[in-house]
């Protein structure tokens, strides 16, 4: 029968959490980048130039055709050639983290932009304002707090994505649990463990999102 | 940069077969799992939508559990771990006899997680249909079997063929975690190739070009699909 050794487990937990760091690190900092890339790419699949509507759309169909195992890979390859030096996983890692998510959130920040009345542009623009004030100081802020909830669960399944950094070798919370697998032999308890915690994370944070999502629908 | 460019090397032996032989296990890989996700999840959508409290709990524990732990970690324990929790002489088929074990443990968890998402269109896509329609079903005397088989089902099917295509999308580019487990599918060839030849950037384009292509045709046959299933009038009318 099955005999599990929690104690490998126990003994491995500062191990792991430095692999958790990593992966809480990559996805806050993909995140900030993707936001910001991710509503100039939906301001630029607004605008009325059609050249740049046109470079916005194929920046997000691009990067949403193809896996992301295939973006890390890309980058990991390309990085330490354009800059001429190695820079470590990492920084390819956060940099195709980075531009993949940002188309994700490119579509999510203009649906959430094209979500706000035109009338609010219209009193912008009525009161004085000139366009850029109108889109930073009116359409956005609102726009933002419709979109949070979405945000929040496109934010997870990045979480859940930076377990692919597997792929090049980063020591995030489950490259470090298959580390400590294979170096025990103890493959069930590591893996299983990496999956419970993977699942409560992300269950309690979804769970949460659900909540803030209705009250921000009551509010 | 320092580059030396090479696209012949993607037209040499062995490396087009590889690209070639990689294309073929992407589209199998997905193509089986897209067929498992299809029914599983359409059972499993059913199930969420059902009175029963229990059945219904079960359906939503399947969607949560694949839905809160990475693909990564269900593809490392079903092929790793499954093997050695079930009974002795399933796992030893597994390991010893199962031709090709990687291929089908890749192939059946695709599924399964890919499930997990198309229960969620299904399940949306029956809670749509108005409560009129469910009233004449009743009112006609159908049984709740009848009511699926011939109202809920062929009316939601069709409502969630626009879903359903970013999910046939998202199994394809799902499928290159295959290559964690060891299927040599076509991000891992392309990837084979760069280490073999340090040519990353004509390899890592064939695989980019391909999938784009995988990407439009399937845009393309979805497009029919959702021409020649398209409800006339029926989105027009709204909820009632």
């Amino acid at each position: 029968m099955l005999n599990l050794d929690i104690e490998v487990i126990v003994s491995a937990l500062p191990f792991l959490w430095q692999g958790m760091q990593l992966s809480l690190l990559l996805t806050g900092l993909a995140l900030l980048g993707a936001l910001v890339l991710g509503t100039l790419l939906a301001l630029l699949r607004l605008s009325p130039v059609r050249v740049l509507s046109w470079l916005g759309l194929i920046y997000v169909n691009l990067f949403r055709s193809i896996p992301l195992i295939l973006i890390i890979f890309w980058f990991y390859f390309l990085v330490p050639l354009i800059i001429g030096r190695a820079v470590g996983g990492f920084y390819s890692a956060l940099i195709a983290f980075t531009l993949f998510e940002a188309a994700y959130f490119c579509e999510i920040i203009r649906a959430g932009i094209l979500s706000i009345s035109k009338g609010q542009t219209e009193a912008g623009l009525a009161l004085g304002l000139s366009k850029r004030q109108v889109m930073g100081l009116i359409v956005l802020p609102q726009a933002f707090r419709n979109m949070i909830p979405i945000l929040l669960t496109q934010s997870i399944i990045l979480f859940q994505d930076t377990s692919l950094v597997y792929v090049v070798a980063l020591r995030d919370f489950m490259t470090a649990a298959n580390v400590i697998a294979r170096r025990e032999g103890r493959l069930l308890e590591l893996y299983v463990f990496a999956a419970v915690v993977y699942f409560v994370l992300c269950f309690v944070a979804s769970r949460a999102v659900g909540r803030l999502q209705k009250r921000l629908a009551n509010a | 940069m320092n580059y030396n460019w090479n696209w012949q090397v993607l037209a040499e032996s062995p490396y087009l077969g590889w690209l070639w032989a990689g294309l073929q296990l992407t589209l199998l890989v997905s193509s089986v799992a897209w067929i498992i996700a299809f029914i599983l999840g359409s059972l499993i959508g059913v199930l969420r939508t059902l009175k029963q409290p229990v059945v219904r709990t079960l359906a939503t524990a399947y969607i949560e559990i694949f839905r809160s732990v990475p693909l990564l970690v269900h593809l490392f324990i079903w092929y790793f771990v499954l093997p050695e929790v079930l009974p002795r002489d399933a796992g030893r088929w597994i390991k010893r006899d199962l031709p090709y074990p990687e291929y089908w443990t890749a192939t059946v968890c695709l599924g399964f997680y890919t499930a997990s998402r198309v229960a969620e269109q299904v399940r949306s896509g029956i809670e749509t249909i108005p409560n009129g329609i469910l009233d004449a079903a009743h009112a006609l005397s159908l049984s709740q079997r009848q009511i699926y088989r011939f109202v809920l089902l062929p009316i939601g099917y069709r409502v969630i063929v626009p879903p359903l295509t970013s999910e046939v999308l998202t199994i394809f580019k799902n499928s290159s975690l295959a290559l964690t487990i060891g299927v040599l599918e076509l991000t891992a060839q392309s990837r084979q190739i760069e280490n073999y030849t340090f040519q990353g950037f004509e390899a890592f384009t064939a695989a980019t070009v391909l999938y784009i292509v995988i990407t439009l045709v399937v845009v393309w046959l979805m497009s029919y699909v959702e021409r020649w299933t398209r409800i006339p009038g029926y989105l027009s009318q709204g909820k009632s």
